[in-house]
């Protein structure tokens, strides 16, 4: 660890909440500023113009957007995050039910993606052109392809409607046994994994097949070392920035596979929650959770980055 | 001595068979999005049939709906949403982002680090999270979609274009150039750009696969292409409950969307070497 | 060889009607190597010379079982021991490579393992093939540093191959090969990107290390010179093709194809033409102390990393001036100054009497007619999207305003004038060979009738005997057309043959100038003996005679 490497972890942090602040720029004015009218949604058609005047003032709409912004960025710094009119109840409450949901699927999503995917990446690429590495290649190629509410919507019909095996929706009563729970979770995670695997296996097969071309793994393979000792020792260590950078790249994927599955499964998770927010749209639910998810995507990918450094034999 | 006419350039490129399909696949669904009014059979917000979730038939091809709909001219209209919306934000998020990510490239210095630092917000929130956001704000209408697509795809097109553009830049007949006098426009539109389009365009069509995907992915949450209109991800939407019925209506827009996207997938997995050496 | 004695003894290697086929994207098969035959004899170093795409790498090659990718052995045996090792199968190939046969690579920069430390990848081999344990092995390894003059043998293996420096990287590249007492070694242009000074360090080290152990080794090199110093037999390859082989001092001395012949006749030293026998015409282009470099200008109004420190020139009408020095010196960067592709940090550059502007957007578009850069790599300096015509015809629309018939007639001309056919206008860069693409260069310059022409490096990336020709033609173009030279190279011979002057460049700094005849006078810059002295001549005897002063190496070369 030197001053060097220091530096350049302090730079990637405050990029990032340079960063931070900017998706808030942008997550706020955009659902402030562009046409569509809260006032009028919460009242509905029907309302005359006085009354919705009336409502944007006790909403407080009526005040500046630039004044309400750094009122509502001091708030989620200090805990507030906002009230939601539509439903009348604090969104940290809202928030508070739901988020453990979302992050017990991604947890348990990215704790079967991650050594998945990597490890089908790798292997294909020490395989590179066998059959194995065909297979894996055109069905992350398929995956690629699908979108998740349609792998989604196969699963629920084969194995709910078919088979009956699982059940079609995620809703977990409070007295549910593990078997219940595990059952529950199976479809979910499936689709989650299916959607964010095959970025992943791409991205680390290439990173690992370019690594492959250079001129120290042919001077391996002349020192007479196997092809997995020629991946394991020589690629793979200097392929840990671009295999970290698609790892966190599939993060965005996952998120938004989340947003589905929750959709589909009827999950009570924070993005089923926002899905709903924008239906009925209730600004001050959506920014927050906007702001929490592109903080924890903002957290993965410095998190990447700062591995990328940590990597750069050059830096040591 | 004589002037000779140029010889004809003749196309090196080995097509491969995959390649060729799948070229014919897309090209069939451009044309159906393309000629759509022409081969419908009804009018897709008609309710011509008292049998809803029906079979497939000589009278409706692919079954009726859940509202007894004819699926097969919902099928041919919702090409023409999922891939006009895809294609009119494609093309947006292409010419800024291209343009950007040139300027960005030829010029460099200041104005790049400010845009590219800019732009980068943008990378900072995940695709469907800010098609949520922009939907939430604006709406669900068609300009709104667009707008959504153009907001969420053109970083990376800018992103992808200034790599290429600065790898290009960095060569001698830019240098050659510029040492000649040749202003940044020349340098831009005839030194750099013929040595990337190649590269760029596959890129496109990847980028054009993520856009019908998020475009459905939004439609089939209800926030895209509303009632009684429908694209593809609509479609799988508003027939859910056809699952157990087994109903064709939620199984044939799913695979409309899949072959079209695998379409588009395979044929830039098999373009030539040249060009998929520069993708990545 | 004539100093010292080797035993030779019976046959290690014996090649038969090797054929290497190569199959291109477009599925069109080409011959690489076209029936080759050879023997290799214990304790011998066999020299395979030839130009680029001779196939001298895809043999030596062939010698570990092993064909890049795209190739593949279509025919003919190679017999080590008796044994035919195309028969091998991939688990007896890995055995053979590194224990029984081992590989020195041309950049030991690149075929270092970046994230790993040297000593690791140095007694991998031994860790491969379980010759020895892991202490043995280091030990054997700081032996080896040791016998290769490697600076502070018992650490420098703790470091990483970025920590150490080009021709350090080389030594620990052979150090690597030898750890595993091989049978055979392959050398394949081990010295070819190094320095002149360094690559005098490392062949030393390469050839007392070679008669220490009796090695025997086959040495890939496209440098006469240099294969004359290190191998007892040569072997000329042109196009897949044997074209001679024999002993060195036979191909040296006497050689008997015409191919060889116009090989070694590149080496005859040039007549410069005495001091003075030009006439010192007017200055056409001066730069006085110029400073420049590179990151922001700091407080002394220096810029953060100085690549040209306070150098100044005088470029007389229809004359050149040689700039020579090593990688680093500062050479290029003083002709991107005179372009203006990188302004100077201070400093004046004059043309015709009249001051520059810095940077290229401020000149006018006369002042950069009348100055043309040619770089070193034709391969990049031409756009590969453009057609000849198109490259060569722009300058004149730009600087002529000449558009469509004259265009092109004027085209064909210039084309002329670097002696190529006019049908070369409709091709594209990548259709052209090496030398063809220079050529286009040079008439890209040429089109814009300019007085000065900087030479960036223009005859490095060429095959000896296509870069005499182009050499040549520099010649005739300035005789024809009076065009002045500003002509950077690493190589003193080919400035000694071209230039009326030459100035050394060290360290960012001009060390002199001096009449390109009187390189050897007594009076010259001890750098500038270092320099003319460490360019390796033919005579086999030249390095084991060759005495430099060990202080003076320690001070200015690299390795």
């Amino acid at each position: 660890m030197n001053k060097r490497i220091l530096e350049m972890i302090g730079g990637r942090l405050a990029i990032a909440i340079l960063s931070l602040f900017l998706v808030s720029l942008a997550v706020f004015f955009i659902t402030e500023l562009l046409p569509g009218d809260t006032a009028q949604e919460l009242l509905g058609q029907a309302v005359t113009t006085e009354a919705a005047a009336q409502l944007r003032e006790t909403l407080g709409l009526d005040r500046p957007a630039i004044l309400r912004y750094f009122e509502w960025i001091f708030g989620l710094l200090t805990g507030d995050l906002g009230y939601s009119h539509v439903s009348d109840r604090p969104v940290a409450n809202l928030v508070a039910e739901r988020l453990p949901n979302s992050l017990t699927l991604a947890a348990i999503t990215m704790a079967i993606t991650i050594p998945l995917a990597l490890g089908l990446g790798i292997f294909a690429a020490i395989w590179k052109g066998s059959i194995f590495d065909r297979a894996i290649s055109s069905a992350a190629i398929m995956l690629v392809s699908f979108p998740e509410f349609m792998i989604a919507t196969l699963l629920v019909m084969w194995l709910s409607v078919y088979m009956q095996w699982l059940p079609a929706l995620s809703f977990i009563p409070a007295t549910a046994d593990f078997r219940t729970i595990v059952l529950a979770f199976i479809m979910p995670v499936s689709v989650l994994v299916f959607g964010s695997c095959s970025q992943m296996i791409r991205l680390s097969r290439a990173a690992i097949a370019d690594a492959m071309a250079t001129p120290y793994v042919e001077m391996a393979m002349l020192k007479g070392a196997s092809r997995s000792r020629m991946v394991l020792r020589h690629a793979l260590p200097n392929a840990v920035a671009p295999i970290v950078n698609s790892v966190a790249l599939s993060m965005s994927g996952l998120l938004g596979g989340v947003i589905i599955v929750e959709t589909v499964f009827n999950y009570p998770g924070l993005a089923k929650l926002m899905v709903d927010g924008v239906s009925t749209r209730d600004m001050p639910l959506i920014q927050t959770c906007s702001m929490i998810f592109c903080g924890f995507y903002l957290v993965l990918i410095t998190a990447a980055d700062i591995i990328a450094i940590l990597s750069n034999p050059r830096l040591r | 001595m004589t002037v000779s006419a140029a010889p004809r350039r003749k196309l090196r490129f080995h097509i491969r068979p995959i390649a060729a399909i799948c070229l014919a696949v897309v090209l069939f669904w451009a044309a159906i999005a393309l000629f759509a009014p022409l081969l419908v059979h009804y009018p897709v917000g008609d309710m011509v049939s008292y049998d809803y979730f029906g079979p497939m038939s000589k009278e409706y091809w692919l079954g009726t709906d859940y509202l007894g709909r004819d699926i097969y001219s919902r099928l041919i209209v919702g090409a023409r949403y999922t891939i006009g919306i895809a294609f009119v934000g494609l093309i947006l998020a292409a010419l800024i982002g291209i343009t950007l990510g040139l300027f960005a490239a030829a010029f460099g210095g200041l104005f790049d680090t400010i845009l590219s630092r800019a732009i980068d917000t943008f990378v900072g929130i995940p695709n469907l999270l800010l098609a949520l956001v922009i939907v939430a704000g604006g709406g669900s209408s068609i300009p709104i979609l667009v707008f959504a697509i153009t907001i969420i795809f053109f970083p990376g097109c800018y992103r992808f274009t200034r790599s290429m553009a600065i790898n290009v830049n960095a060569l001698d007949f830019i240098a050659a150039a510029r040492a000649r006098g040749e202003g940044h426009f020349y340098v831009m539109i005839h030194e750099i750009l013929p040595n990337i389009v190649g590269p760029i365009m596959a890129d496109l069509g990847l980028r054009f696969v993520h856009i019908i995907l998020l475009l459905s992915g939004l439609s089939f949450l209800g926030l895209g292409v509303q009632p009684p209109f429908a694209d593809w991800g609509a479609m799988v939407r508003e027939n859910m409950i056809g699952i157990s019925y087994g109903s064709p209506a939620v199984v044939v827009p799913s695979l409309a969307l899949a072959s079209l996207a695998l379409a588009i997938n395979l044929l830039i997995d098999n373009l030539p070497q040249r060009i998929r050496d520069q993708l990545e | 060889m004539t100093i010292h004695s080797k035993t030779v003894g019976e046959t290690l290697v014996k090649v038969e009607d090797l054929k290497v086929t190569a199959t291109t994207d477009s599925g069109r098969k080409i011959e690489i190597l076209k029936g080759v035959s050879f023997d290799v004899r214990r304790g011998e170093v066999l020299a395979l010379i030839g130009e680029s795409g001779s196939g001298k790498t895809t043999i030596a090659l062939s010698l570990l079982a092993y064909a890049r990718s795209g190739c593949h052995f279509s025919g003919g045996r190679v017999l080590l021991n008796g044994k035919d090792l195309m028969t091998l199968s991939e688990k007896e190939r890995q055995k053979l490579r590194g224990n029984t046969v081992s590989y020195v690579p041309q950049s030991a920069a690149a075929s270092f393992n970046p994230s790993k430390k040297i000593m690791d990848q140095v007694v991998e081999v031994a860790e491969i093939h379980g010759i020895l344990d892991k202490a043995a092995a280091r030990q054997k390894a700081i032996g080896l540093f040791r016998s290769l003059s490697l600076p502070s043998p018992d650490t420098i293996g703790d470091r990483y191959p970025h920590q150490v420096s080009g021709g350090q990287l080389q030594r620990l590249a052979a150090a690597m090969a030898l750890i595993g007492d091989p049978e055979l070694v392959v050398f394949d242009e081990p010295t070819t990107a190094l320095d002149v000074t360094t690559q005098i360090e490392v062949l030393k080290a390469f050839k007392s290390a070679i008669l220490d152990r009796g090695m025997t080794g086959v040495y890939v090199s496209h440098d006469l010179a240099v294969v004359a110093q290190i191998s007892d037999r040569i072997i000329v390859l042109k196009d897949g093709e044997v074209q001679e082989a024999g002993e060195t001092e036979q191909i040296v001395g006497a050689p008997a194809h015409p191919y060889t012949q116009a090989l070694i006749s590149a080496f005859e030293p040039v007549e410069a033409e005495p001091a003075g026998s030009r006439p010192a015409s007017s200055a056409v282009l001066e730069m006085r102390d110029v400073v420049a470099g590179y990151g922001n200008v700091k407080s002394d109004g220096k810029p953060h990393i100085v690549a040209v420190d306070g150098v100044s020139l005088t470029l007389q009408r229809g004359h050149s001036l040689g700039v020579i020095g090593e990688s680093g010196c500062g050479k290029s960067t003083l002709l991107r100054v005179a372009a203006g592709l990188l302004p100077a940090a201070s400093g004046d550059c004059v043309l015709d009497g009249r001051p520059l502007r810095p940077q290229v957007d401020a000149r006018g578009k006369d002042e950069l007619r009348k100055m043309q850069i040619v770089f070193q790599l034709a391969d990049t300096a031409l756009n590969p999207a453009q057609t000849v015509g198109n490259i060569i015809g722009r300058p004149l629309t730009f600087y002529h305003g000449m558009k469509g018939e004259a265009r092109d007639s004027r085209v064909i001309e210039l084309l002329d004038m670097v002696r190529m056919p006019a049908q070369f206008r409709h091709r594209l860069p990548r259709e052209l060979s090496g030398g063809q693409r220079q050529r286009v260069n040079l008439a890209r310059a040429l089109a814009a009738k300019p007085d000065v022409l900087l030479c960036d490096e223009i005859t490095s990336a060429l095959d000896t005997v296509v870069a005499a020709k182009v050499l040549e033609l520099l010649k005739e173009l300035q005789r024809e057309l009076q065009l002045s030279y500003l002509f950077v190279s690493h190589d003193i011979h080919t400035v000694q043959s071209l230039c009326d002057e030459v100035m050394v460049m060290f360290g960012g700094r001009k060390l002199e100038t001096f009449a390109a005849a009187d390189l050897h006078a007594e009076a010259r810059h001890p750098y500038t003996k270092l320099l003319a002295s460490s360019l390796p001549t033919l005579d086999p005897t030249w390095l084991d005679n060759l005495k430099q002063d060990p202080e003076l190496v320690r001070k200015f070369a690299h390795a």
